[in-house]
């Protein structure tokens, strides 16, 4: 049995229902994040797995222990928020001591614990300072060793890097992820920023609109998209419309160009449209780039990015973004020029709902 | 630019003089109690007076708790309301108005009239029980103010995060509320407590009306029948405004702490 196990949870508020038979295991020291767009629900979920919101059917069990019932100081369950939440009138060490104090542990073992947790999190230096006396990162970096201390069987993870500038975002998504491993304790963490939870999850959970659209390892997630909308929500891809010219054969067309198919049509009929997506970086214009499905356009545009140079071609009714990484010889194509996009046939994939 | 400048300083001098020279004169004439020279003499036979040193001791105490009871009042109420009934702040904020609109004299009849000796709770049969009134109403005067500046303080600090902060770190509720949220809203808590003693000090209506021997009724009765006196009450009066505020100031100035916020 896994160790967290939220089973056909449910939640209501009021006629508006923000979770619908949400199913979930994770193991024992798996890192899980809840990806999604505002308001999908994966905070909500969060909630109710610390106990602050309760659910309207569906149980949790924590363990093998249901938490229906137990309130959120009774359920050893570590929790970090996007806000920080540090008490403003304690110390980083006192912060950091709360959980334990609370406990009823003694002085020596507080000393000891806190130590450890401030060596960890790489504060030792400032267990005086006052939360309004830190940065941003140190700020957060406290409320995790805040929410680690007391040795919780669950920690959760609120947005913790939004409120962060980008550089320390990075760094401390790796810090978390870093500690996490080290301490093997079971995360979840709630983000809507996609590139966070692609870089430190051992699995995530794309939500949309209070129920889970697929669960699985981050690059099953970006390279097999179950929904248009996890195929629209995880990185950049296009979205092509085709018709079926032979589903005996697997074969479409987009705009005048046929394509075989490897994965199976399934149960359609010649002249039914089907969407495929194609990401970005999966093909190539240059001479000789492999690839055994070739597509020929006209470019709209081609722009800049820095590492990569993004070109948009028209085929047919579909416009084509892919990419090129950039390097001081690269020229990229004109607007107006015709060019062949090169790629192997199972990198486009049949979006199915 | 230049004339602008002149009708900017003319304006504060106006409003200087408008408030300081009758200051001034007070404070001048408390001290010509003594014939042909200044002295301190109104403000010595105030303080040796013993019945300014029993109605000052008086009021101090009942400031002391109305503070004491006001705070037990108001700040769970503002909690509570901020943290799980937002949608009634309105109706407080309404209700701790009602004592700015509703003239002192209004309540304390109101009151007379529903604890009396022949109601159903008889406060005014004992002393206790009118001193206990007397700051019941003191708590009511006050509560415009009080409940402002705590609400105020805990609007600096996310209460709501913090509560769930402590309650994932397994604390429960009295901890959650006296070493987490009551020493992150102290400024607010010390600054209601200022003005409520700023409050409680000169207040006469309340006081006279139920009888008792405060500090309010003290003042007026000696403005009827002294002569100097009067004057050197109004400046310690004064003086017992403005260090409230004083203290209020500073207390805000050393608060520790800042918006956690992100």
């Amino acid at each position: 049995m896994s160790f967290l196990s939220l089973s056909h949870i449910q939640k209501s508020f009021g006629q508006v229902q923000v979770v619908r038979d949400f199913n979930m295991e994770i193991e024992k020291g798996e890192f899980v994040s809840f990806l999604g767009p505002s308001g999908c629900g994966k905070t909500t979920v969060l909630r109710m797995i610390a106990g602050f919101e309760t659910p309207s059917g569906g149980t949790i069990t924590v363990a093998g222990k249901n938490q229906s019932g137990l309130k959120p100081n009774q359920r050893n369950i570590g929790m970090v928020f996007q806000a920080y939440a540090l008490f403003p009138n304690m110390s980083v060490f006192d912060n950091v001591a709360f959980g334990l104090k609370v406990a009823g542990r003694s002085k020596d073992e507080i000393d000891s614990r806190v130590k450890e947790m401030l060596s960890l999190i790489k504060l030792e230096h400032l267990a005086e300072r006052f939360p309004y006396q830190l940065s941003g990162g140190q700020q957060q970096r406290v409320a995790l060793a805040r929410a680690l201390a007391p040795k919780p069987q669950v920690l959760l993870l609120d947005e913790p890097l939004s409120a962060l500038d980008a550089k320390i975002r990075v760094s401390l998504r790796e810090e978390i992820r870093m500690i996490q491993q080290q301490l093997g304790i079971t995360t979840v963490f709630v983000t809507h920023d996609q590139e966070e939870a692609l870089s430190i999850s051992d699995r995530i959970v794309v939500m949309n609109a209070g129920s889970a659209d697929q669960i699985g390892a981050p690059a099953e997630i970006y390279n097999r998209p179950a929904t248009r909308f996890v195929a629209s929500f995880v990185g950049t891809l296009n979205l092509i419309e085709a018709k079926v010219t032979d589903p005996v054969a697997n074969r479409i067309s987009i705009g005048d160009q046929g394509v075989t198919l490897r994965e199976p049509l399934g149960p359609v009929k010649a002249g039914d449209t089907v969407s495929l997506a194609l990401r970005p970086e999966a093909g190539s214009i240059a001479e000789g780039a492999k690839g055994d499905t070739a597509l020929a356009g006209e470019v709209v545009s081609s722009n800049f990015l820095g590492s990569v140079v993004r070109t948009r071609m028209r085929v047919g009714a579909s416009v084509i973004s892919f990419d090129m990484f950039n390097n001081p010889g690269l020229v990229p194509p004109a607007v107006g020029e015709t060019v062949t996009l090169r790629f192997t046939a199972s990198d486009l994939l049949i979006i199915r709902d | 630019m230049k004339s602008t400048r002149f009708l900017a300083w003319l304006a504060i001098a106006v409003g200087a003089i408008y408030f300081i020279v009758p200051l001034i004169g007070t404070f001048e004439f408390s001290l010509r109690m003594r014939r042909g020279e200044y002295s301190f003499d109104a403000y010595h036979s105030v303080f040796s007076d013993i019945q300014f040193r029993s109605t000052f001791g008086f009021s101090m105490l009942m400031a002391l708790f109305t503070i004491i009871f006001g705070m037990l009042l108001v700040v769970p109420t503002a909690y509570w309301v901020r943290l799980r009934l937002p949608k009634l702040r309105p109706v407080i904020e309404f209700i701790t108005l009602l004592p700015l609109v509703i003239p002192a004299i209004v309540i304390v009849f109101g009151y007379l009239r529903l604890y009396n000796s022949s109601s159903f709770l008889p406060l005014t049969n004992s002393t206790s029980g009118t001193n206990m009134l007397l700051v019941f109403s003191y708590m009511t005067l006050s509560l415009p103010y009080m409940y402002r500046a705590v609400d105020t303080a805990m609007r600096m600090i996310d209460v709501a995060t913090l509560t769930e902060a402590a309650e994932s770190l397994g604390a429960k509720w009295p901890t959650i509320m006296f070493r987490c949220i009551f020493p992150n809203v102290m400024s607010g808590v010390l600054s209601g407590a200022f003005i409520t003693f700023a409050i409680v000090m000169g207040e006469f209506t309340m006081a006279a009306l139920l009888n008792r021997p405060a500090f309010g009724p003290y003042l007026q009765l000696v403005g009827a029948n002294k002569a100097y006196e009067p004057s050197a009450l109004a400046i310690i009066a004064f003086a017992i405004t403005w260090l409230s505020m004083g203290l209020l100031q500073l207390v805000s100035r050393f608060q520790k702490t800042a918006p956690v916020k992100a």
